[in-house]
C-alpha cells in the first residue's frame, strides 16, 4: 500500500526514526468539547462542533480537511482569536494544566506565544513592512518578559534565527529584503522565541515552492525537536502530511471524524471520508482519471442531519446515518473514528 | 539614501522653481496690456497733462523697471533677482520692497495656517485611527462623527457662523484683527493673551472644517491595515493592544496621510486669502488680496514665487522624510 502512494513514499518513515511513543511522553495539550459558532446574517454556522483530542510533548499532529471544514477556526479558537461574529461557545483547551478558556484577556495575551504559539498561514504579509525584523522579535519577547535586558533579548533572537538556519544579520533587515522562505522562517523563529509547549502551524508552506516547502518543514521538525513542543500542522497537502506528522486528524464540517497515526491513516483509513480523501490522491501506478469525492462540502448554515457526511457517503443511505450523529468510537490501537459503521465495541459492522 | 539621490532631489527642486518662475514671467507678457501705460493713462484722463509729457514719463518708467530691454535680457535679470529673493518695490506701498511686504505678513500666516493645518492633521489622523480600531472605547469613536459632518462646510461659512454667534451675539471673543486696536505688540503675556484671543475664531474656522477630511482618509486606511496579516500576527504574538495600535497599525496607516499633509500645506495660502480676509488678519493672504486689488505686480509675483518655492521645498522635504517612514522605498 505504501508504495502505491506516489510522492509520499516516506509514509511513516519519520515515525520509525523519531520513534514517537504516546505512552512515554507527557500530555501537554488537551482539547475537549471545543465549539465555535459564527452568528451570520443568514443564521448560525457551527464552525467547530464538539472537537476533542490530546497531544503529547514532541508529538506532531496533522489536521486535514476541505476548505471550510474548521481547520483554521480550530487554530484561532485555540489561540482565543475568534473575532465577532464568531464566538467560542464551550470547551476547554488545556495547555500544561492551564485551561486557556478560563484565563482573562490579559492572562490569555501572556499565554499566546509563551504557552501556545501560532505560525501564520500568509507568511508573505505576516511581518510588519515598516519596522525591522529584530524589532518585531524583540517586541514579542518584551511583551512577555518586561524585565529582560536588551542584550538578553538580542541573544535570544539571534539563537532563534540560528535555529531556523537564518543568519543573525536578518535581525537588522526589513521584511521586503527577505525571500518568501526566509519570511516563513522568521515567523517560525518568532514562534519558538519563548519555547512554547504547543505550536500551531497554519498551512505554513502554502505559498512556497516545493523545494522551499521541504526546507521549511525540515526547519519545523528541527525546532520542534529542540524545544520538544507539540505541533499541530494544519493543511490539505496529504503528501506533506504523510512525510512529517505522527498522527492525522480529519475534519469534516466542523467535526473531527477520524484521528489515527499517519501509517494507519494512509494504509487503512476507517472513516468513509478519510477513505475518499486517501483514494483521491493521484496514483503513479494507476494512471487515469482522478477520483475526487462526489458531492460538495456542506454549508455550515444547513448541515445535513445526523452524520454530516451521509449525503456523500457510499454507506450513508440508512435511517441511522440520516438521523443520529455518530459518537466518537475508540478502535484498537487508540485511533478514533466518528462513524456509524463502527459500533460501540470498536468493531466494524461490515 | 545615497548622496546621489540627495543631489538629484535638490536639482529637481531647483528645476520646479525655475519652471514655475518662467511661467510666471512669460504669461503676463503674452498679454498686450502694459501696466505702466494703463497707470499713466488713468492719470492723463484726470487732465492737466500733455500727451508728450506722459509719453516721456512712460518711457522713463519703462527704463527704470527695465521694460525697454529685450525680453531675454529681462528674463535673465528676473531669474537673477529671484535667486536673491528680490522682487523689486511694491507699487502700492513704495518704497517698501515686495520682499519686505512678504516678510511682514508671513509670520501671521505661518502662525495661524501652519499651526491649524498641522493641528487638524494630528487630531483628524488620531480620531480616524481610533474610529477604525475595534477595541477603542465608544465615546472616543463617536467623536469622529461631528467632524465628518462638518467636512462639507467651507471655512468662509464656518467663519461667518463663528463670528456671528461667538463674536457678535455672545461677545466671547473679538470680531477681527490680529490684536486689539491700540495695543502695541510687545513680548509680554498680556499681548500674547490678546493675540491668542484673536486667533481662536480663525483657527476654529480652519480646523473644524478640515479635521473631518483627515478622519475619513485615516479611517479608510485604518480599516484596510486592520485586515493585514501582520496586525493579526502581532496579536498572535501576545503583544499588548497599545503596541499593536502604535507600531503595527498606526505606523502603516500613517504613510498615505503624510503625503496628504504635504499636499495640504501647499494649499495653505488659498485658505489664507479667505480666512485672513474674513477676520482681518495681516497675513500673506491679505497681502495677496490687497496686491491684486492695487495691481501691485511685484508683490503678486513675489507671493506667487514664494508659494512655489515653499511647496517645492515641502515636497523635497517629504521626499527625504518618506523613506524614513517606509523602508520599502529607501532603495530607489
Amino acid at each position: 500500500m505504501m508504495e502505491t502512494i506516489p510522492g509520499i513514499a516516506e509514509v511513516g518513515s519519520r515515525n520509525a526514526t523519531a520513534a514517537y511513543d504516546a505512552s512515554k511522553t507527557k500530555t501537554v495539550l488537551r482539547v475537549s468539547g471545543l465549539e465555535v459558532t459564527y452568528y451570520t446574517d443568514l443564521g448560525r454556522a457551527k464552525a467547530l462542533d464538539d472537537v476533542s483530542f490530546t497531544l503529547g510533548a514532541g508529538e506532531k499532529l496533522g489536521m486535514v480537511g476541505e476548505s471550510g471544514s474548521g481547520k483554521s477556526t480550530m487554530a484561532l479558537a485555540m489561540m482565543r482569536m475568534i473575532k465577532p461574529p464568531g464566538r467560542i461557545e464551550r470547551g476547554q483547551v488545556i495547555v500544561d494544566d492551564v485551561d486557556l478558556m478560563s484565563l482573562d484577556e490579559e492572562g490569555m495575551r501572556r499565554a499566546r506565544l509563551s504557552k501556545i504559539a501560532y505560525i501564520p498561514q500568509g507568511a508573505m504579509n505576516s511581518l510588519n513592512p515598516v519596522i525591522r525584523i529584530g524589532a518585531q522579535m524583540a517586541d514579542a519577547i518584551r511583551s512577555h518578559m518586561r524585565r529582560e535586558s536588551r542584550s538578553a533579548i538580542e541573544d535570544r533572537c539571534a539563537a532563534a534565527l540560528r535555529s531556523v538556519d537564518l543568519d543573525p544579520g536578518v535581525y537588522r533587515m526589513y521584511a521586503h529584503e527577505l525571500s518568501g522562505g526566509m519570511k516563513q522562517r522568521v515567523c517560525i523563529a518568532i514562534g519558538i522565541l519563548l519555547r512554547p509547549s504547543v505550536i500551531i502551524a497554519d498551512e505554513p508552506t502554502s505559498a512556497l515552492d516545493v523545494v522551499t516547502q521541504r526546507q521549511v518543514m525540515e526547519t519545523i521538525n528541527k525546532v520542534q525537536a529542540d524545544i520538544n513542543a507539540a505541533v499541530i500542522l494544519i493543511g490539505h497537502d496529504m503528501g506533506l502530511m504523510a512525510q512529517t506528522v505522527d498522527r492525522v486528524a480529519v475534519m469534516y464540517a466542523g467535526r473531527l471524524v477520524e484521528l489515527s497515526t499517519v501509517k494507519e491513516m494512509f494504509t487503512d483509513p476507517k472513516h468513509p471520508y478519510s477513505q475518499a480523501l486517501i483514494n483521491s490522491l493521484p496514483n503513479l501506478d494507476k494512471r487515469g482519471v482522478f477520483s475526487g469525492i462526489p458531492g460538495l462540502a456542506p454549508s455550515l448554515l444547513r448541515l445535513p442531519s445526523g452524520c454530516a457526511f451521509h449525503p456523500r457517503c457510499p454507506h450513508g443511505q440508512q435511517e441511522l446515518q440520516r438521523s443520529v450523529r455518530p459518537a466518537p468510537v475508540i478502535l484498537a490501537g487508540g485511533r478514533m473514528v466518528a462513524c456509524h459503521l463502527y459500533g460501540e465495541e470498536g468493531h466494524a459492522h461490515e | 539614501m545615497t548622496f546621489k539621490i540627495v543631489i538629484k532631489r535638490l536639482l529637481f527642486f531647483v528645476l520646479v522653481v525655475w519652471a514655475a518662475s518662467t511661467i510666471v514671467f512669460f504669461i503676463p507678457r503674452l498679454s498686450s496690456r502694459n501696466a505702466i501705460r494703463e497707470r499713466f493713462g488713468e492719470l492723463a484722463r484726470t487732465g492737466g497733462f500733455s500727451p508728450a509729457d506722459i509719453e516721456k514719463l512712460i518711457a522713463s518708467m519703462q527704463q527704470q523697471f527695465g521694460l525697454d530691454k529685450p525680453l531675454l535680457e529681462q528674463y535673465w535679470q528676473y531669474l537673477g533677482n529671484i535667486t536673491r529673493l528680490d522682487f523689486g518695490y511694491s507699487l502700492s506701498r513704495y518704497p517698501t520692497t515686495a520682499t519686505e511686504v512678504i516678510a511682514q505678513s508671513l509670520p501671521w500666516t505661518i502662525g495661524l495656517l501652519l499651526v491649524t493645518t498641522v493641528l487638524s492633521f494630528v487630531i483628524g489622523t488620531l480620531l480616524g485611527a481610533v474610529a477604525a480600531w475595534p477595541k477603542s472605547p465608544g465615546w472616543l469613536r463617536s467623536m469622529a462623527t461631528p467632524f465628518i459632518l462638518l467636512t462639507g462646510v467651507p471655512p468662509v461659512i464656518m467663519g461667518i457662523l463663528l463670528l456671528f454667534f461667538i463674536g457678535f451675539r455672545l461677545k466671547w471673543l473679538p470680531l477681527g484683527g490680529a490684536y486689539s486696536v491700540g495695543v502695541v505688540p510687545t513680548w509680554s503675556w498680556t499681548f500674547f493673551f490678546d493675540l491668542m484671543q484673536h486667533q481662536i475664531l480663525p483657527a476654529l474656522a480652519l480646523i473644524l472644517g478640515s479635521v473631518g477630511g483627515w478622519v475619513l482618509s485615516m479611517r479608510g486606511m485604518g480599516i484596510t491595515i486592520q485586515g493585514e496579516d501582520y496586525v493579526n500576527f502581532a496579536e498572535h504574538k501576545g503583544l499588548t493592544g497599545g503596541r499593536i495600535f502604535r507600531d503595527y497599525y498606526l505606523r502603516n496607516a500613517l504613510l498615505p496621510q503624510v503625503t496628504g499633509l504635504a499636499l495640504a500645506l501647499g494649499t495653505v495660502v488659498t485658505s489664507a486669502v479667505i480666512v485672513e480676509g474674513l477676520f482681518g488678519l495681516p497675513g500673506i493672504g491679505t497681502a495677496l488680496n490687497l496686491a491684486i486689488r492695487a495691481n501691485d505686480f511685484p508683490v503678486i509675483y513675489g507671493i506667487v514665487i514664494f508659494i512655489t518655492i515653499a511647496i517645492a521645498a515641502l515636497m523635497t522635504i517629504l521626499e527625504f522624510v518618506y523613506p524614513l517612514l517606509d523602508p520599502r522605498i529607501r532603495e530607489n
